[in-house]
């Protein structure tokens, strides 16, 4: 049985429909990641995964479990954390506060701890004490990880969390993410780095326009059907 | 298909005809009704005009203000003022005290622009609060204590002789019957001029911003200063009535003149009940209101409870109101001020974008 | 006669000031709402506790010490079961029905109570005072001073130390992004408003204890605790105490020239500060 399964996903905002019955499974300790154009949708799919955005309650199948429109503030106890699209980061706490930030919704302590954030990222534990909004574009987005890591997650998901990166700082995030994945977390991104998404994911679905357009595994798509599916070109 | 711009509906030239065939059976009711209805009439008249005013603020510029009994009370302390320190006769005095009240709205509302939100409703409640501190300490008006018209300020009152021997009445009924007709003029003329205001490119530009349609910069008309036009209208409107309201029961005090319950809570939930953001709403809010005054307010406390409750109520279950929920759900809007887009060629008064 | 005597006297006013300014201050911060029954339930509060001396024959600091958990539960439902459902709206829901609550509380404890004024007693401690030469300090207004800073001092630790301030201050800058914490910002708005009804109950118990109330003494206490808001400058629990003590200050001053000039005064120094600094003497830029 997958970990996580979306049967007909639909996402609505008012009378906007974002996602046309979408249909994304997801095994133990892979990594997926999800490309496609602007406004296809993707964000709009991690935001249901992670319940900021309403959906049918079997839309969404976790190890099997009905979990579809579960608010957010309790999915994220049932082991899904999302790194959200722009990093949101909290302006006014401080980097520390923030990673702490993402503990607040869980008991027990273990996995994944602020020493073992810091070991992970130890620029972080350099400037722990300063106000978020003051660290680098890149730094904030390790803060992101790190405090979605600190909900101790089964599926971390992550939206464009390469955005904006200098490609080093690109690397730095994926050899993590490797790190993360290695520790037998599952891990679902939105990447719009085609190169990136090819080299880190098990496996890759397109979306188009609310619809999965193409899916599979990095080596047995073509070039041209990945174009076609992302660009919606002739088949 | 080709789209324009709408805003009147198929039957709005007939109910401007209708309104005014009202205004105008309004206009002889002094003939039959008894002289309980006309005060009735007259409150309804004065607190239509200052909710219009108020609904024309939070309903569309997006200005809360608690602090509307400023400019009723200033209103009311210009007529007096006018009247028993410069010999001035009562009517002119009711036009002279608005022009005062709005003239100190000026600087009042550059202060209370510098405040947002929330902020700009305490603040002017703080003003209001200085206004009755301050003319609580004029002494010639009867300090804190207030005054009284004087019996021969409106004997000779314009226009008061003609109409004494027109209906054949004494001086206390015929001055009653101008302040009847200066009243349904007052009401006639800010219900009249919020329709217009609200129908004018700036009202459209206004409603489009508060809809959050579109951005205050990109409707080509300065929003600030729109606000704040509506600002200085609304301390018009509020001191022409409260002046009015002050000739008519003759009697002022600083309590009286500048008390958050009559004139800015009821206005509330007048402009509330009636719904807000529409412009039938406070007209249909303060005939409501007026109607539980005149039955309820024996109860005291009670009442107020009553309108306190019913207002929270509306407020979280229909919060557009009596009249904004009855046209959500049937369609119809007696003065519509909204646009909508309609094919051209279709519906015959359109105006093109 | 010196200006002295008035000044510190002003002072020790600000410290009550500050205790009404604080609550308001709090709930701002957390979920931009101004309570414009925050002055009302001040009032409540107050009555509450005279209602425990009276009719179960309890000192004053027993009947604040009962009010302070009942004003928790309170505060905590008013959010829960009213001002949640007004929040996602624009500020027009929550002001308004806030406004309609501070009638209901005033007419609601006008049948209670009567309109006559009262007071808490806690004996002879009201009169005490010292006295050095022509000044003399009471006892019970340097106690609210102290405990004015005691609040700011607790409030400024539970914000910035604890674990419960930094979900407040999360839950400020994002009622989405907490969410995904595993937040459920709704609770936590409550257990702000029920923080800030606490602070509510002390400030009453002081001015309970220093001056007489009446069912209609709530929208002064609203614009007390509003004016030192703005004149502190808005989100910090310290400007609230010079906020606070600022309007004091002014008001003794305005008292000592002319007694009817008391709150004008405070209120002008209030509308001055607007036109200077409009977003506050202490305001972050
Ligand atoms: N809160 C919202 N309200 C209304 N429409 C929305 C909202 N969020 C997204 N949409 C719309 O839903 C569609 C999908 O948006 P989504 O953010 O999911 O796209 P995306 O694939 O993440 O795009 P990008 O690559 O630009 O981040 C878009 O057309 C967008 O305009
Ligand atoms: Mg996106």
């Amino acid at each position: 049985m997958s970990l996580l399964t979306t049967h007909g996903l639909e996402v609505f905002y008012g009378d906007f429909q974002a996602l046309f019955g979408v249909d994304v499974a997801v095994e133990e300790g892979e990594t997926v990641a999800i490309i496609g154009a602007n406004g296809a949708g993707k964000s709009s799919f991690m935001n249901a995964l992670s319940g900021l955005a309403p959906t049918r309650r079997d839309a969404i199948l976790l190890a099997g479990e009905a979990v579809g429109g579960t608010p957010a503030y309790d999915m994220v106890k049932l082991g899904i954390a999302l790194v959200p699209e722009g990093r949101r980061l909290f302006p006014s706490l401080t980097v520390e506060e923030n990673l702490l930030m993402g503990s607040s919704g869980r008991t027990v302590e273990r996995g994944w701890t602020l020493p073992v954030v810091y070991d992970f990222f130890p620029v972080l534990r350099e400037r722990r004490r300063q106000l978020a909004p003051t660290l680098s574009g890149g730094q904030q987005q390790l803060v992101a990880i790190g405090r979605a890591l600190m909900a101790n997650p089964r599926i971390l998901l992550c939206d464009e969390i390469s955005l904006g990166l200098s490609p080093a700082m690109v690397q730095t995030v994926y050899q993590a993410l490797a790190a993360i994945k290695a520790r037998g977390t599952t891990i679902l991104i939105v990447e719009q780095d085609l190169r990136a998404a090819l080299a880190a994911a098990d496996r890759i679905y397109c979306f188009m326009e609310g619809r999965v357009s193409l899916a599979g595994r990095p080596a047995e798509l073509s070039r041209d059907a990945i174009q076609a599916a992302y660009f919606g070109t002739a088949r | 298909m080709r789209y324009g711009i709408a805003i009147s509906t198929w039957n709005s030239r007939l109910i401007l005809i209708a309104a005014g065939v009202v205004v105008i059976l309004l206009a002889f009711a002094p003939v039959i009704a008894p002289r309980s209805l006309i005060q009735d009439l007259i409150l309804i008249f004065v607190m239509c005009a200052i909710a219009q005013c108020w609904n024309l603020l939070a309903g569309y510029a997006g200005l809360i203000s608690v602090g509307q009994q400023a400019f009723v009370g200033l209103g009311g302390y210009g007529l007096f003022a006018l009247i028993i320190l410069a010999g001035v006769d009562p009517l002119l005095a009711v036009l002279l005290a608005a022009i005062i009240g709005t003239l100190i709205a000026i600087p009042v509302g550059l202060l209370m622009f510098r405040l947002q939100g929330a902020y700009f409703a305490v603040g002017t409640w703080v003003v209001a609060e200085v206004f009755r501190l301050l003319l609580a300490q004029w002494k010639a008006l009867g300090g804190g204590t207030g005054n009284s018209l004087p019996r021969t300020a409106t004997t000779e009152m314009f226009g008061l002789s003609t109409i004494n021997a027109l209906f054949g009445v004494r001086n206390a009924v015929g001055r009653e019957i101008v302040i009847y007709w200066a009243a349904l003029a007052l009401a006639a003329a800010v219900v009249g001029a919020s329709y217009l205001l609200l129908r004018s490119r700036i009202g459209l530009a206004l409603s489009a911003v508060r809809d959050g349609e579109t951005a205050a910069e990109s409707v080509g008309v300065d929003i600030t200063r729109t606000k704040f036009a509506v600002y200085v209208f609304a301390a018009f409107g509020a001191s022409l009535a409260g002046a009015l309201y002050f000739l008519d029961s003759a009697r002022i005090s600083p309590d009286s003149a500048f008390t958050v319950l009559d004139w800015t809570a009821y206005v509330i939930f007048i402009v509330v009940i009636g719904g807000i953001g529409t412009i039938e709403g406070p007209i249909l809010g303060s005939i409501i209101f007026v109607v539980l005054q005149s039955s309820l307010s024996d109860y005291g406390p009670w009442y107020l409870i009553l309108l306190g409750v019913l207002g929270i109520a509306v407020m979280l279950v229909a919060p557009r109101g009596l009249w904004g929920t009855f046209s959500d759900l049937t369609g119809i809007h007696l003065l519509p001020t909204r646009r909508r887009l309609v094919p051209l060629g279709e519906t015959p008064p359109t105006r093109e974008a | 006669m010196s200006l002295l005597n008035p000044l510190i006297q002003g002072v020790l006013l600000g410290g009550l000031y500050a205790l009404y300014a604080a609550g308001l201050s709090l709930i701002f911060g957390v979920m931009r709402l101004v309570n414009l029954a925050h002055g009302d339930f001040i009032v409540l509060a107050a009555y509450l506790m005279l209602a425990c001396v009276t009719a179960l024959a309890l000192p004053a600091w027993v009947a604040l010490l009962i009010a302070m958990p009942f004003m928790f539960a309170l505060g905590w439902a008013l959010q829960r079961l009213i001002l949640n459902r007004t929040l996602k709206n624009d500020l027009l829901v929550p002001l308004l029905v806030t406004f309609g609550l501070s009638i209901i509380i005033q007419n609601g404890l006008l049948l209670a109570f009567s309109a006559d004024s009262r007071r808490l007693t806690v004996g002879e401690l009201e009169i005490a005072s010292w006295t050095f030469g022509d000044i003399s300090i009471g006892v019970v207004p340097l106690i609210t001073f102290i405990v004015a800073v005691l609040v700011i001092l607790g409030l400024t630790f539970l914000f910035y130390r604890t674990r419960l301030g930094r979900i407040l201050r999360a839950t400020a800058d994002s009622t989405e992004i907490v969410q995904i914490m595993g937040i459920d910002p709704r609770h936590v708005f409550a257990i702000a408003m029920g923080l800030s009804f606490v602070v509510i109950a002390v400030a009453a118990f002081f001015m309970g204890v220093r001056a007489n109330f009446d069912p209609a003494a709530g929208p002064s206490r609203l614009l007390y605790a509003f004016e030192a808001v703005v004149i502190g400058g808005l989100g910090s629990f310290w400007g609230t105490l010079i906020g606070g003590t600022i309007l004091g200050v002014a008001q003794t001053v305005g008292a000592a020239i002319n007694p009817e000039w008391q709150q004008l005064a405070g209120h002008v120094v209030f509308l001055a500060v607007i036109l200077a600094r409009p977003r506050g003497l202490l305001a972050r830029a």
